[in-house]
């Protein structure tokens, strides 16, 4: 075998420009894809992590049809304590679920007493919401980030929400809320803090103490609108969803159908579609450098056997076996792949590296100035590598058995 | 027992709708450690000829045995294996491997053919460059060597497996009279040093001279076996 790639690599280097031409193509490619794969994937990443960690969780259980109509945050759709209790039983029993926060959501009117406008209200346990979404006091831009993220009469406001009504923190401010009997009811509350607006669903809403809001609200019984819930692994999120329809499964409606719904995050937010297409685009920039190296792997391995004709007729004459000819040819097009994926990876991950040093800030949407960390894992970069290294002894695979078929006494004959 | 013996043997290419009968009907046998030509005009058939007997090719009909094996029973594979162990080849055009140098083209049949160990490999190739007197252009590649010196070593190419058999299809028809001498004295050299069956097709009558055993090729057949004493040429 060393033989064999000992002949290949003298043989690439006949043609030196033709070679390094072609190595640069597959090295670009390669750069191109990992690099696209590690920025995206940060991106991806970076938006699902705050998704998830700051505004809806890993997973959600909700009454059944609450989703459908949560737009209106249907006060008449929240989960009383039997269903509560039931699916705390079901949280705490599952290993891979690290906590969960129940809220109480509602729709309200807001008011600083000179002007209102209409607010999302999250009632929430304020540890419990803390552990689930790590990352939410993260978003307070204003108001002290120490200690817990409220107490009992505060209330945390959304970035535009304050701007809009001039509210700073520390101002007392009311909200009106009606309840599922239908009468309104109002409570003041003490401005906490202000946070930060994100994207996705839940992302421009206020937060209140849970006890407050179901006080606002008139609540006889303790209910809840939706469980946020941590799973320890995020990976196991298919897995973890199945068991949790299967533990809840038993409590059923008036129709005898599951009485409560459990959702991914990617069934709840609008940024799931963008993260498919990114994954869709990773797929379409592999396909393309696929195409690259097959061709350009193809196309110097068809003119190496051309102009190696009499060459090839020589070697057969002589007694090499058409196999050996054949692998003389896959280790020509195996060299170029090696070597072309070794020159990527390493470009790709000194640019990686480079990126996380002197770092890249784009924004998207609301967010300013969110700072990318590209990062690619090991598996990746060894997939890509596998890929890029098949695609070329493939490509030499016609061009080698070419040769290794060819007739000595033509090949001989060739001019 | 003969090196080659060739009965009836005969060849016909099929060019269109049309039968072209390029060897037609040759008898000869030839004995270990000669040094034979097979001589005669430009498509007379002579290299027809030594592709069959090099397993390059198959006779159409008629018996053609190479240190007595019948080459129309071997396949592609077969024929390829037996040309490795058995038979060296010299080409009108050297036919070096321009990528590899003096030394390394010499190597080649051992190195991807036969797959003789490094040490061994080395003393062989050693060996024939030696003999050849080319060990002072070990490390020069074809593009740096004269004709002569190309054509020294693809003899030493041809003999480093140590074959029963060299074919040499015009071995000297690029290189120059007192080149081509000196190389079908290297040629006669090595025949008498390791006791190879050369056998060389040629158009130049000077050249067909040196041979040991002549025979005449015209327009596909045999027409006549000269022996040297009988050219006095002793």
């Amino acid at each position: 075998m060393l033989d064999v790639l000992g002949i290949a690599s003298r043989n690439l280097s006949r043609y030196r420009r033709r070679t390094v031409l072609t190595l640069l193509l597959i090295v670009i490619g390669m750069v191109a894809v990992l690099l696209f794969i590690a920025m995206a994937g940060s991106f991806k990443s970076m938006m699902v992590g705050q998704i998830t960690d700051s505004i809806l969780g890993h997973l959600q259980v909700h009454r059944k049809g609450y989703v459908a109509s949560i737009d209106n945050l249907p006060l008449n759709l929240n989960m009383k304590p039997a269903m509560v209790a039931k699916v705390e039983e079901a949280l705490k029993q599952n290993t891979a679920v690290e906590t969960w926060s129940p809220r109480v959501k509602f729709g309200g009117m807001f008011s600083n007493f000179a002007e209102t406008t209409s607010i999302r209200v999250n009632g929430i346990d304020p540890e419990r919401e803390t552990a689930t979404m790590p990352l939410l006091p993260g978003r307070l831009v204003e108001g002290p980030k120490e200690g817990a993220l409220l107490d009992k009469g505060q209330i945390v406001i959304p970035q535009l929400l304050a701007r809009g009504m001039k509210t700073k923190v520390g101002d007392t401010v009311v909200v009106v809320a009606t309840n599922s009997d239908g009468s309104v009811n109002g409570k003041t509350f003490v401005v906490r803090g202000i946070l930060e607006s994100a994207s996705g669903p839940g992302g421009r809403d206020g937060y209140v103490h849970i006890d407050d809001a179901r006080d606002l609200l008139r609540m006889r019984d303790k209910e809840v609108s939706e469980f946020a819930i941590r799973l320890k692994d995020f990976s196991r999120l298919g897995s973890v969803e199945s068991q949790l329809k299967q533990a809840l499964e038993s409590l059923t409606n008036k129709e005898g159908k599951p009485a409560l719904e459990v959702h991914t995050w990617a069934d709840l937010s609008p940024f799931a579609n963008l993260a498919r297409m990114i994954d869709l685009m990773t797929v379409f920039i592999k396909i393309v450098l696929v195409s690259i190296v097959l061709v350009s792997v193809m196309n110097v391995m068809i003119m190496a056997v051309y102009e190696r004709i009499r060459e090839i007729g020589t070697i057969a004459a002589i007694g090499t076996p058409p196999s050996r000819i054949l692998s003389l040819f896959l280790a020509e097009g195996l060299m170029l792949g090696v070597v072309g994926t070794i020159a990527g990876a390493v470009i790709s991950l000194g640019a990686i590296y480079g990126l996380n040093i002197w770092k890249l800030t784009f924004n998207f949407g609301m967010q300013q100035n969110l700072v990318l960390e590209p990062s690619i894992a090991t598996g990746d970069v060894l997939t890509i590598a596998a890929m890029v290294v098949g695609v070329a002894i493939v490509a030499s695979l016609q061009p080698a058995w070419m040769a290794s078929r060819m007739d000595p006494i033509h090949a001989l004959r060739h001019v | 027992m003969s090196l080659l013996s060739a009965t009836n043997v005969t060849k016909t290419y099929r060019v269109g709708d049309i039968d072209v009968p390029a060897i037609k009907g040759v008898d000869f046998v030839i004995e270990p450690a000669s040094f034979v030509a097979f001589v005669g005009p430009s498509g007379s058939g002579k290299t027809t000829l030594l592709n069959m007997i090099g397993c390059l090719d198959h006779p159409t009909s008629g018996t053609l045995k190479v240190l007595d094996t019948d080459i129309a029973t071997m396949d592609r594979r077969a024929a390829a294996h037996f040309r490795g162990e058995n038979i060296g080849f010299v080409f009108q055009d050297f036919n070096l491997i321009p990528v590899l140098t003096a030394y390394e083209n010499i190597e080649y049949p051992l190195r991807m053919v036969q797959k003789w160990p490094a040490e061994k490999r080395r003393a062989q190739v050693m060996r024939l460059l030696d003999a050849v007197g080319m060990a002072d252009q070990v490390g020069k590649r074809p593009d740096q060597l004269s004709g002569g010196q190309k054509q020294r070593v693809a003899v030493a190419r041809a003999l480093v497996s140590q074959p029963k058999l060299v074919l040499a299809d015009e071995p000297t028809a690029n290189l120059d009279h007192d080149t081509a001498y000196r190389i079908l004295e290297l040629m006669k050299k090595m025949r008498d040093e390791f006791r190879t069956t050369f056998v060389f097709s040629t158009h130049d009558p000077k050249i067909m001279g040196e041979a040991e055993t002549t025979f005449i090729l015209e327009d596909g057949r045999l027409d006549s076996e000269v022996q040297l004493e009988e050219l006095g040429h002793a």
